[in-house]
């Protein structure tokens, strides 16, 4: 059991060329914050990013960060606030949700785990921001893909690939992000008492609109400043002039529905409470599930599974997201959550990602959603291109991938 | 610039090969005549031409596949196409190659408001999304300025952009699902109405995949409420300097523009000479700076732009009163590629990107490089996101003039990367910069870069002698250099 700490672009190439030389694997860490997620792994090597640390270039100017893989997210926020800007995917720490409390998330972390807050309806994801990188593939070779400005087309965008891979296809030694500027403020508008279908058909109006709602969820029972039965909340940010005119005119098209509408700080709050899935992350012990399908069957899937089991839900990005938490008995509810994703036709689209869950039933279930067997032997195939050896977190997102 | 070398045994079996896919297409959707087939000898980078072998005009994804499926059996080579308006040669057709024209999937199969989607056959055009839903106030973001013209199809194997996409995104950032046939026939669906990949990001690394991955017979595409109000102002500056300062100012105030457009001296007086839009002839540098969203919001920030440019020594300020006078803004701009082309019997449009705060000096040095290959240059600028479009003036009539203009053009992507930027921006590699690859890639970046296209396409039949300089063989990218037993560096940190 070696624990590989690299500094450098060229130790890294080492550690991976030395595991590949013995054909043992390693398990990639940064911040260790997302250990618990994914397939659980046995390797017999560690590989440890977080000295591969630091913001190597920012001009606040150019929109542009270039930072050391394993930088804490934490310190970029920071830099990035004193500046006026921000990461626009409002990555989440889920160190509450899955009891990493004290691991630092990393950006290398948080883009290779491709994640995304509530902003995802209109800022996109990890993948969207990501521009360029510098990594070892598990091949044992130094490799770069994109560029360092935010326009970029050439060759093929290998980005976009190594968002999401949760590090089975190269070790990220150094990162490019496009960074956008932090909106001046930022209003809630919450409507009560919305039924579930109801909440769905609101919620796409909203993001319909030319409001440009950068958050549309829909609460749980009992959750949020003074909400008691369910409810929704829409978001806008912007300029003040911009978000008081918006927050009217919310106010004003829903006007039966309003119960109450909060600024600033308590506006921060539920929605970063809303990205950490902070509705569903306690009683600790239960499994917790990410669905993304189309926003319209958001309710329709969660309902199906409630209806079945004993599960806590709330939606987030317009209904697109379907937060469960389910008791760990059986499957934990895999079966009914992706059967639901199917839904009565069996041609809904969408997929599930068990994103809790102890060590025994992410090695029992299907952590992600299995794909249809042409698909999955693509994935393979792209895999092998980078790691022939599964040298790199193998299995952690799928056996053999 | 070379293509791999055509294969005589290949071309020598056109006839069967025509005969074998008009089994597959029935009626007029295979052309062999020599006529016909020149009408698809080229795309939008005219100065390569090359009729193909055959032409294939499919009209359902089985016929697609099929097709595919004959080609890989056979081993001849395959170039998909859309409009053909590539501005990299993404679509030059090749000697011993079929292509395979996507025009007759130009259908919109579903439109769907609850969940802001439209699923579109990729023949479709741009502008078709568009319009298909802007009765009920949406629009499809990435506006590229061939959209009256260019596919989907095409947008996706480009990633396009246009002048909104600094802040709406190009392509990339705008599909929710993909349809494709692999070289094997095999037909895949990628994503859907949900957001995000359940695996690897395969729609992420097939959007920008220049045809090189497989055949694309279905999309996807978010669309957006169109924005309440838009305006834009005008601004003449006495130096690029000055218009790059203000560019920077605007975005670290927070602003981001929906559309910001720069404009040099003689892309100001060709486009002017052109459409007599009111541009001002005295300014050095000409910033369109576009604003959209709720009235109140527009207000705003047209008055904190305005204050901007004035604390950057802007000349001359216009704000659009109006949405006539807002388009007659951008009317020179939009035309510019023509107004150019009525000053110069030839143009040739570039499309690197670069750090925008190297601008001035960018500028300067394609100045020196115009003199010093001899040939006029007129630069445009998506100056929110950096990429320049400098449009090379020459005569193609004019013994080695095409020469230097491909001379100057590649000084200028080198320059590009010289200073921190990339080779496209949204153009694509194709042809065109295909051997500039090594001056931003080095060998084992190219060599990862054609295992990914090892894994879609084992044989290189997919639009083969695009993007990569060298193609090598995926036995040969796929073998391992691991020296047994041997660890190096045994000083490393191990705990
Ligand atoms: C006047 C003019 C202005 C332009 N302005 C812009 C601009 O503002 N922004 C911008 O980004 N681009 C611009 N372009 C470039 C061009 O229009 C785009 O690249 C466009 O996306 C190409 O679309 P097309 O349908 O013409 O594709 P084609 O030129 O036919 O093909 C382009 C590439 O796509 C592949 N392809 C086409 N269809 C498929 C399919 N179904 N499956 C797989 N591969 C496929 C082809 O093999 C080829 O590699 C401009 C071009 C012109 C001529």
């Amino acid at each position: 059991m070696t624990r590989f700490v690299p500094a450098t672009i060229d130790e890294l190439r080492e550690a991976i060329a030395a595991a590949l030389a013995a054909e043992e694997p390693v398990e990639i860490v940064a911040g260790g914050s997302k250990c618990g997620l994914g397939r659980p792994l046995q390797t017999p090597h560690t590989l440890d990013l977080s000295r591969l640390s630091g913001v190597r270039e920012y001009q606040p100017s150019e929109l542009v960060l270039t930072a050391g893989a394993a930088t804490p997210l934490a310190e970029i926020d920071r830099l990035l606030a004193e500046n006026g800007q921000m990461l626009a995917f409002e990555p989440p720490d889920w160190g509450a949700l899955l009891g990493a409390g004290g691991a630092r998330p990393t950006l290398g972390g948080v883009i290779t785990c491709n994640l995304a807050g509530p902003r995802r309806v209109k800022a996109g994801a990890a993948r969207d921001h990501f521009l360029g990188f510098r990594g070892v593939s598990g091949r044992g070779e130094v490799f770069k893909a994109g560029g360092k400005v935010v326009k970029n087309v050439t060759g093929y965008d290998l980005c976009k690939l190594l968002a999401g891979s949760y590090g089975t296809l190269a070790a990220l030694e150094e990162v490019t992000v496009k960074v956008l500027p932090r909106p001046e403020t930022v209003s809630t508008v919450m409507l009560g008492g919305i039924a579930p279908d109801a909440a769905v058909r609101l919620m796409a109006a909203a993001l319909g609109s030319p409001l440009e709602v950068s958050g549309a969820a829909y609460l749980p029972k009992g959750y949020g400043p003074n909400v008691s039965p369910r409810g929704v909340v829409l978001r806008v940010e912007g300029p003040a002039p911009s978000v008081a005119f918006r927050r009217e005119a919310l106010r004003d098209h829903f006007a039966a529905a309003v119960s109450s509408i909060f600024d600033d700080d308590e506006s921060a709050a539920l929605w970063c409470a809303l990205g950490e899935a902070a509705p569903v992350s306690q009683p600790a012990g239960r499994a917790v599930w990410r669905v993304s399908v189309a926003p319209s069957r958001g309710a329709e899937v969660a309902e199906a599974v409630a209806g079945a089991l004993d599960a806590d839900w709330f939606l987030d990005w317009g209904g697109g997201l379907v937060w469960l938490a389910i008791a760990e008995h059986g499957d934990a509810g895999a079966t009914q959550i992706r059967a639901a994703i199917k839904g009565a036709d069996g041609r809904g689209t969408g997929h599930a990602s068990l994103i809790r869950g102890s060590v025994g039933l992410r090695r029992a279930v299907p952590v992600f959603e299995p794909q249809p067997a042409a698909l999955a032997a693509l994935s393979r195939r792209v895999k092998d291109g980078f790691d022939p050896r599964h040298i790199l977190n193998p299995g952690r997102m799928v056996e053999g991938v | 610039m070379h293509m791999p070398e055509p294969d005589a045994a290949v071309i020598a079996r056109r006839a069967e090969i025509a005969t074998a896919l008009r089994r597959i297409v029935p009626g007029d959707g295979v052309i062999v005549s020599a006529p016909e087939r020149r009408a698809y000898e080229s795309d939008g980078l005219t100065a390569y031409r090359q009729p193909p072998l055959v032409v294939v005009l499919p009209e359902t994804v089985a016929q697609v596949s099929a097709v595919l499926r004959y080609c890989k059996a056979e081993g001849i080579k395959v170039v998909p196409r859309g409009a053909g308006t590539s501005l990299s040669g993404g679509a030059l057709p090749l000697a011993d190659g079929i292509l395979l024209g996507m025009g007759k999937f130009n259908r919109i199969l579903e439109i769907d408001y609850a969940n802001r989607c439209v699923t579109v056959q990729p023949g479709v055009t741009n502008l078709g999304v568009t319009h298909a839903v802007e009765a009920a106030g949406f629009y499809y973001a990435p506006d590229p300025s061939s959209q009256i013209a260019c596919t989907i199809g095409g947008n996706i194997a480009e990633n396009s952009g246009g002048v909104h996409c600094l802040k709406y995104g190009l392509t990339t950032n705008n599909v929710l699902g993909l349809e494709m046939v692999l070289i094997d026939g095999e037909v895949i669906r990628l994503g859907g109405k949900h957001l995000d990949a359940d695996c690897y990001d395969l729609i992420g690394v097939v959007t920008g995949s220049e045809g090189l991955l497989g055949v694309v017979t279905e999309v996807t595409l978010r669309i957006l409420k169109k924005p309440s109000t838009a305006r834009a102002l005008l601004v003449g500056f006495p130096s690029v300097e000055d218009a790059g300062n203000c560019v920077a100012a605007i975005i670290a105030a927070g602003i981001i523009p929906g559309g910001m457009e720069m404009m040099d001296r003689p892309a100001i007086h060709a486009a002017e000479a052109f459409v007599h839009a009111g541009y001002p002839l005295d300014a050095e540098a000409l910033l369109i700076v576009e604003l959209d969203g709720p009235e109140a919001e527009v207000d705003h920030l047209i008055a904190r732009v305005e204050g901007l440019a004035r604390d950057n020594r802007a000349a001359s300020l216009r704000i659009s009163r109006n949405d006539d006078e807002r388009l007659s803004f951008w009317a020179g701009r939009k035309a510019a590629f023509p107004a150019v082309g009525r000053i110069s019997p030839d143009y040739y449009c570039m499309d690197g990107t670069i750090p925008r705060g190297r601008l001035a000096e960018v500028l300067v040095r394609i100045g020196e490089l115009s003199r010093q290959h001899g040939l006029r240059v007129a630069n445009v600028f998506h100056a929110g996101d950096g990429n320049l479009h400098p449009l090379i003036l020459y005569d193609a009539n004019k013994p080695g003039e095409i020469e230097r203009a491909e001379a100057f053009g590649a000084d200028i992507l080198k320059l590009c990367v010289a200073v921190g930027g990339v080779l496209t921006g949204e153009h694509g590699v194709g042809v065109e910069k295909r051997d500039l690859m090594p001056a931003m890639f080095d060998e084992a970046d190219l060599a990862q870069q054609q295992r990914l296209k090892c894994a879609f396409d084992p044989d290189g039949l997919l639009n083969p002698g695009k993007v990569f300089p060298t193609l090598h063989r995926c036995a040969e990218l796929g073998r391992l250099h691991v020296h047994h037993g041997q660890v190096p560096h045994p000083d490393l940190p191990r705990f």
